[in-house]
């Protein structure tokens, strides 16, 4: 009796440990583009608050917000907008916060390709990625680049083989700009694309592309700057082309319309200077959440993300969020509860 | 004295339920090894279930994989699975044994040790290296020779293509690298398990030492190397990562050796964390299925080859 006393006793005290001392660690998967963006906010917000640790996993989009509806983590973060069927698998409301936005790379591989980039609209890549422009020497092609030389030699497209918020952006992208796109593949985290070779995540694809004369393929632009790839200036709904920087996806980001609900999607936006393929990252969250702790660090944590965590993008390769994107985010993390109150006055 | 003697039929007894003990675990053993084979089983056929009516009718199909259009069809899968593994087996059974009886019987004494240790280490070396060593090494060479093969061979055909490098080719040679040291050290314990005395009666027969290897340790080994053979076929068949870095990941019959494919293996690494349709996790599931089913056979009918004419060691052991 004693015996079981003393260890009900021991027990007790470990978990008073565990609650008071040990950090509370939010664990959150999916999109591998936000991935270095929000592992330095996690070291960023644990100097500031040590009693909070967040633990991301980069395991793609979709598995992200797999993971959401299988309630094995606290976040899960997409560039692919859910679907309503995704949605609804999710007890309860869903809440998307934006939290920052990047750019999809056309990279290839050209002989010279990196003194100018190569010119490219959204058909040509859609024609391109569904079998239809199958030579570099193609007339389209150089009708956009004219005096350029374009090698006599078959285009080797490399496409995805996971499912990736990468392929969703640019397959957005492509079937709102191209109706053969649109009809013949679609759009979607894994589209089946009828011609090329798939690689395994940014990094297989952009290896791919740098080690294979005449490759074309498409790369989250911090892993194509990383890798060293060329990248080609798309045209934009104002017909000038525009190479994937900072800038390009910061005015794309300023397009933003406000309109769309569950989300503004940033691909083909009409303003000057902006670069088309532009994705906006968000993170998935349920609106309720029972552990009252638990949803208020989260929602702490997300509000720190959106305001003083926006400062450390432009060093990684993110634009920063404009305003109208920052209230949106507010709006969305507002909405949060935990142990049904609103999470974000319980984190403070 | 007395309370001594006394004491040892007390002592006894528990040391009959200890020396009992050891048995009890191993078949303890055993039963979870068996109890995880039901559960994997089982937890697989259970994704598999949900939408079995769907996919059961379309997995043999048009060849065909867009798993969004409900099309599902395992027929590039599994060719590009038995292709890659006959190709990988092609270079490592003679690549694998050749050093096993380098190791055992015909190589220079000197020499085992380093070899062996190498073969250690090759073993030891993760999947994903070869994939990166096949993507950025191999690939490259295989692209460059494809217009040689061409000349070689006279134009497009099964052997000869333009390619990318990515392919059946690739992944078999790949798939191969990491075979050999599966085979070797499995071969190397079944010939080192011949005893001696048939190698020394062999060579006081007169036979030369390579004669001996032929007609004497081969045949008693038989069953044997098959069963090291089938570990490596087991391991080439399984392998995901790796492949899936070279194989090309189109989910297509290729036409020739260099075009770009897809196995089951890999297709189930790329493709299952984001599946989110029943349709789509139960296909892959299936496909699992049909991996494991692969393998089962292929080992059931190399054991019946290989008991068929010759008793090997194992079974010449046993009676």
């Amino acid at each position: 009796m004693t015996r079981a006393l003393r260890w009900v006793a021991a027990v007790a005290v470990l978990v008073g440990c565990r609650s008071s001392d040990a950090p509370l660690v939010l664990h959150g998967a999916g999109a591998t583009l936000p991935h270095p963006l929000y592992v330095r906010w996690s070291a960023a917000y644990a100097e500031k608050h040590p009693g909070v640790r967040v633990n991301y996993q980069a395991v793609g989009s979709g598995a992200g917000v797999r993971q959401i509806e299988d309630g094995v983590v606290d976040f899960g973060a997409t560039d692919e907008p859910m679907t309503k069927e995704q949605v609804a698998r999710i007890e309860g409301d869903v809440v998307q916060v934006p939290t920052t936005a990047s750019a999809v790379a056309i990279a290839y591989n050209l002989e010279g390709g990196d003194e100018q980039p190569l010119h490219v609209t959204g058909e040509l890549i859609a024609d391109v990625f569904r079998g239809k422009v199958t030579r570099w020497d193609d007339a389209r092609l150089r009708a956009e680049n004219p005096g350029r030389v374009l090698p006599d030699a078959a285009i080797l497209v490399v496409h995805r083989a996971d499912g990736s918020g990468t392929s969703a952006t640019l397959t957005a992208y492509l079937a709102r700009v191209s109706d053969g796109f649109r009809d013949d593949v679609g759009s979607g985290a894994s589209p089946a694309f009828p011609v090329g070779v798939a690689a395994r995540g940014n990094e297989g694809v952009a290896s791919f592309v740098r080690s294979t004369p005449n490759a074309f393929g498409y790369v989250e632009l911090a892993h194509a700057r990383a890798a060293g790839v060329a990248r080609a200036a798309v045209k934009n709904r104002r017909g000038a082309f525009v190479v994937p920087d900072i800038d390009g996806i910061a005015r794309a980001a300023e397009a933003a319309g406000d309109e769309v609900e569950p989300r503004p999607s940033l691909v083909d936006a009409d303003a000057d200077g902006a670069y088309p393929i532009t994705a906006l990252s968000c993170v998935v969250v349920p609106r309720a959440t029972k552990d009252r702790a638990r949803g208020a660090a989260l929602a702490g944590f997300l509000w720190w993300g959106v305001h003083d965590g926006q400062a450390l993008a432009k060093d990684l390769g993110y634009a920063p969020l404009p305003p109208k994107l920052v209230a949106r985010a507010e709006v969305a993390i507002r909405r949060l509860t935990a142990g049904g109150t609103p999470a974000l006055e319980a984190s403070r | 004295m007395t309370t001594r003697v006394s004491s040892v039929p007390r002592t006894v007894a528990p040391a009959g339920l200890r020396s009992r003990l050891p048995g009890v675990l191993v078949v303890l053993t055993a039963a979870l090894v068996l109890a995880a084979l039901v559960l994997v089983t089982a937890a697989v056929a259970s994704l598999f279930v949900p939408a079995a009516a769907a996919i059961a009718p379309r997995l043999v199909g048009d060849g065909v994989w867009n798993p969004a259009h409900g099309r599902v069809s395992a027929l590039p899968f599994v060719y590009g699975t038995l292709v890659t593994s006959v190709l990988a087996l092609g270079f490592a059974v003679p690549g694998g044994l050749g050093v096993a009886l380098f190791l055992t019987d015909l190589g220079p004494v000197a020499l085992r040790r380093p070899v062996e240790t190498t073969i250690q280490v090759l073993a030891a070396i993760p999947s994903v290296v070869y994939g990166l060593w096949g993507a950025h090494a191999l690939a490259p060479v295989i692209r460059e020779l494809a217009p040689v093969a061409s000349v070689l061979f006279g134009g497009p055909s099964w052997l000869a293509e333009p390619t990318t490098g990515f392919g059946y080719l690739t992944t078999g040679l790949v798939l191969a690298l990491m075979v050999i040291p599966t085979i070797a050290s499995v071969a190397r314990e079944v010939l080192l398990a011949i005893p001696g005395s048939l190698r020394e009666g062999a060579l006081a027969l007169g036979a030369t030492r390579s004669e001996a290897v032929r007609h004497v340790v081969l045949p008693h080994a038989r069953s044997g190397l098959v069963a090291a053979v089938m570990l490596g076929f087991a391991r080439a068949a399984s392998e995901s990562i790796a492949v899936a870095m070279v194989i090309g990941s189109r989910p297509e019959i290729g036409r020739s050796l260099l075009s770009p494919g897809y196995s089951i293996a890999s297709v189930i690494a790329n493709e299952f964390a984001h599946a989110q349709t029943a349709l789509h996790e139960g296909a892959l599931a299936a496909l699992g299925m049909v991996l494991l089913t692969i393998t089962l056979v292929v080992n059931a009918g190399a054991r019946v080859l290989a008991r068929g004419r010759m008793p090997g060691l194992v079974s010449r052991r046993r009676g």
